[in-house]
């Protein structure tokens, strides 16, 4: 089996007591999609905060193609080439689409200057690759609908070349039609090879979008499937019962 | 994805205010600001509106102002500073100690020495920046409240500056050290209108220099009349404001005097002007660095994003902490150069110099329309708040309402006018 573009073993990280996740290992490979399913409170996105250079674990270890990764910030993280879309969104919501899209890597003029001009070109580019209805490029993100701050965040985990993508929660606040732009989204990313994490809370779609799928319950892994393997009440199944569907599986 | 790489810019029809892109706001305030000049001057038959009295009040708000400006940072940030008065005193008694007694004393350099000012006022602006530096390492990495931080600061940096001096008021300043103080230091008429006409012939470049790089990208821009007439009131106001300090002429007992010093007899029917004060010019120099380190540096982007969203700008790889020491270090160093202001203008070192200013300070950042919530304010706000406080209080004092009352009247301005704030801002839905 190839080396896989990010490992996870034994990752554990309790909050006052509270053990959030639990010796939990999973694997992403490029151009693979990996679901992570659970209830809320379950430690999904606890798990790729991890990752994602927002907490750092009591134990574990992080492996990037094959090679032991030192993560304790979102700055090394973003070194390793992973990007995040939070479900939180993390926007700071009196700045502008452009300077969200940009913040912590400004473009600068050779004075050294941020070039505010040369930022929202940029943006509005990927927004119209992304999401053509996107207009609102002067306004600061309070000022916009819960899908165009969300089509904000996705357009900010995508510019930057990704090779890893963590994507918590990304339809959450979109229409039917978004999400399915959304879908296309990783249809495109996984052909350039990208490996991504995602999670949804909606079976279907992880069963229509994943390679396979990691399920989690408070705090532990209750087992990893390839999805063509089993079916969305299987999967409903381990989310609700905590139990793997086959004890020979995967 | 659809594979459309450029949009159509929308056009609509825009008000007036719009179509010269002016911050409705900011015309408010200026509105506001215009009208009690007014009022001012027509209660007081005239004389509030004299070049004098136009002199004195921008040298009086000089020192409050200088630290609004950083103040905008540290409420920007979340934060408050509450020791701003006190740490200036202990810059103005260090500063004093330094040109009164060390350099002289200790030093050898002798009274009068040109090298005393420059020393002192550095000696000043490396421990104001030291000691915010620290207090925004109690906040940032010691997670310390910024309300206690720099309340246990007030009483603390009000009382060593008590003890450097033993509470003695220490003076007279260095000569040099006292041109920074208002009328000592003025720069004349001709460099005043030098600095006037390089000032409009630098906010017109910028105009145009934004505009060019709008273009540049095809970004819409303002039509041409909004361009001019913009550039016309950059210049009318500059130039305005130095033609009015330049009417305000030298009175004629010191015009001899000042020839005496030098040994020689004043020309009959000679007459000078003050033109621009030194400390104005400095605050204009701190206003235009720090706008431009608001707008157009990574540090003000990453300040006012962390005031934003405090975990967006930490997910974003800010590091929020040293940001904090960063934001308290400027507020120091801005409090020193106040100090040198402030003492310049008193032309001694009181023990109770910059008493209450924290209070001023943050009235006039907020006046201006800085967010206590965080992440919203301007420092040409702050100037402008500081400026609208000063005139009320000259003004009153002027029309001769007694104190007390005056201190009712600008409490109360300071709560009606975040009141305001909060029902424009929920009616345009601006943020
Ligand atoms: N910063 C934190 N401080 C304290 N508890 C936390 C923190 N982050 C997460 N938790 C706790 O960890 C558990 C897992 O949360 P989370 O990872 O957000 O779940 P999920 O994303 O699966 O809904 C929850 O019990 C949550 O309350
Ligand atoms: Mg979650």
């Amino acid at each position: 089996m190839a080396t896989p573009l990010v490992e996870m073993r034994d990752m554990s990280i309790s909050f006052g007591g509270i053990k959030a996740v639990d010796h939990v290992s999973v694997d992403l490979h490029p151009g693979e999609v990996v679901g992570l399913l659970g209830h809320n409170g379950a430690g999904k996105s606890t798990l790729i905060k991890m990752l994602s250079g927002a907490y750092t674990p009591d134990s574990g270890q992080i492996f990037i193609n094959g090679e032991k990764a030192d993560i304790h910030n979102p700055r090394d993280a973003r070194r390793y080439n992973i990007e995040t879309i939070y479900q939180t969104l993390a926007l700071a919501d009196n700045l502008d689409a452009a300077s969200n899209l940009f913040l912590g890597r400004e473009l600068v003029t050779p004075l050294g200057l941020v070039d505010d001009a040369a930022m929202e070109a940029e943006t509005r580019k990927i927004m119209g690759r992304l999401n053509p209805n996107f207009q609102k490029f002067s306004a600061p993100v309070s000022a916009l609908s819960g899908g165009q701050r969300q089509s904000v965040a996705i357009a900010r985990a995508v510019y930057f070349n990704a090779r890893i993508l963590i994507m918590d929660e990304p339809t959450a606040a979109l229409g039917p039609h978004e999400t399915q732009m959304v879908a296309e989204l990783i249809h495109q990313l996984k052909a350039e090879g990208i490996g991504i994490f995602l999670i949804d809370h909606d079976v279907h779609q992880v069963m229509n979008l994943c390679d396979r799928a990691s399920v989690m319950k408070n705090g532990e892994l209750v087992g990893t499937v390839n999805v063509k393997d089993v079916t969305d009440d299987d999967l409903l199944g381990m989310i609700i019962l905590g139990k793997h569907p086959h004890e020979t599986a995967a | 994805m659809t594979d459309t790489t450029s949009q159509p810019i929308p056009s609509q029809r825009k008000n007036l205010a719009q179509q010269l892109e002016l911050d409705t706001r900011l015309l408010g305030m200026v509105g506001a600001f215009v009208i009690l000049c007014l009022a001012f001057n027509f209660v007081t038959e005239g004389r509030f509106l004299t070049p004098r009295n136009v002199f004195n009040l921008t040298v009086q708000t000089v020192s409050v102002a200088i630290m609004a400006c950083g103040m905008v940072f540290v409420i920007v940030t979340r934060n408050i500073d509450l020791s701003v008065g006190a740490l200036l005193a202990t810059c103005s008694a260090v500063m004093a100690v330094t040109q009164t007694d060390i350099l002289p004393n200790m030093l050898g350099l002798e009274l009068g020495h040109p090298a005393i000012a420059p020393i002192a006022i550095i000696v000043g602006l490396v421990t104001g920046a030291i000691i915010g530096a620290f207090q925004g390492w109690l906040i940032g990495y010691l997670t310390i409240p910024a309300f206690i931080v720099t309340l246990g600061g007030l009483l603390v940096w009000r009382n060593v500056g008590w003890y450097l001096t033993r509470g003695q008021t220490i003076g007279p300043l260095d000569e040099t050290f006292m041109a920074f103080g208002g009328t000592n230091g003025t720069l004349g008429v001709t460099l005043s209108w030098i600095v006037g006409v390089l000032l409009t012939l630098a906010a017109i470049a910028a105009m145009w220099s934004g505009r060019r790089s709008k273009a540049s990208h095809g970004f819409p821009v303002k039509p041409m009349w909004a361009e001019f007439t913009m550039s016309g009131l950059a210049a009318g106001s500059i130039l305005g404001f130095i033609w009015i300090l330049n009417s305000y002429e030298i009175p004629t007992r010191r015009l001899q005097r000042l020839f005496e010093a030098r040994g020689e007899i004043m020309p009959d029917g000679y007459t000078e002007a003050y033109g621009l004060p030194i400390s104005v010019f400095v605050l204009i120099a701190v206003a235009i660095g720090l706008t431009i380190m608001a707008q157009r540096t990574r540090l003000g982007r990453y300040i006012f994003a962390t005031g934003g969203n405090p975990d967006a700008a930490e997910l974003s790889g800010i590091n929020t902490r040293l940001l904090t020491v960063k934001v308290f270090a400027l507020m120091g160093g801005l409090c020193a150069l106040s100090a040198v202001v402030a003492s310049a203008r008193l032309a001694n070192h009181t023990n109770d110099i910059g008493t209450l200013d924290e209070l001023r300070v943050i009235a006039a950042a907020v006046i201006g329309g800085t967010a206590l919530s965080g992440g919203i304010g301007t420092i040409h706000g702050a100037i402008l708040g500081a400026l609208i406080m000063q005139s009320l209080q000259s003004g009153m004092a002027m029309v001769g309402v007694d104190a007390p009352f005056q201190n009712i009247v600008v409490g109360i301005v300071l709560v009606a006018a975040v009141l305001i704030d909060i029902i424009y801002r929920k009616r345009t839905g601006a943020h």
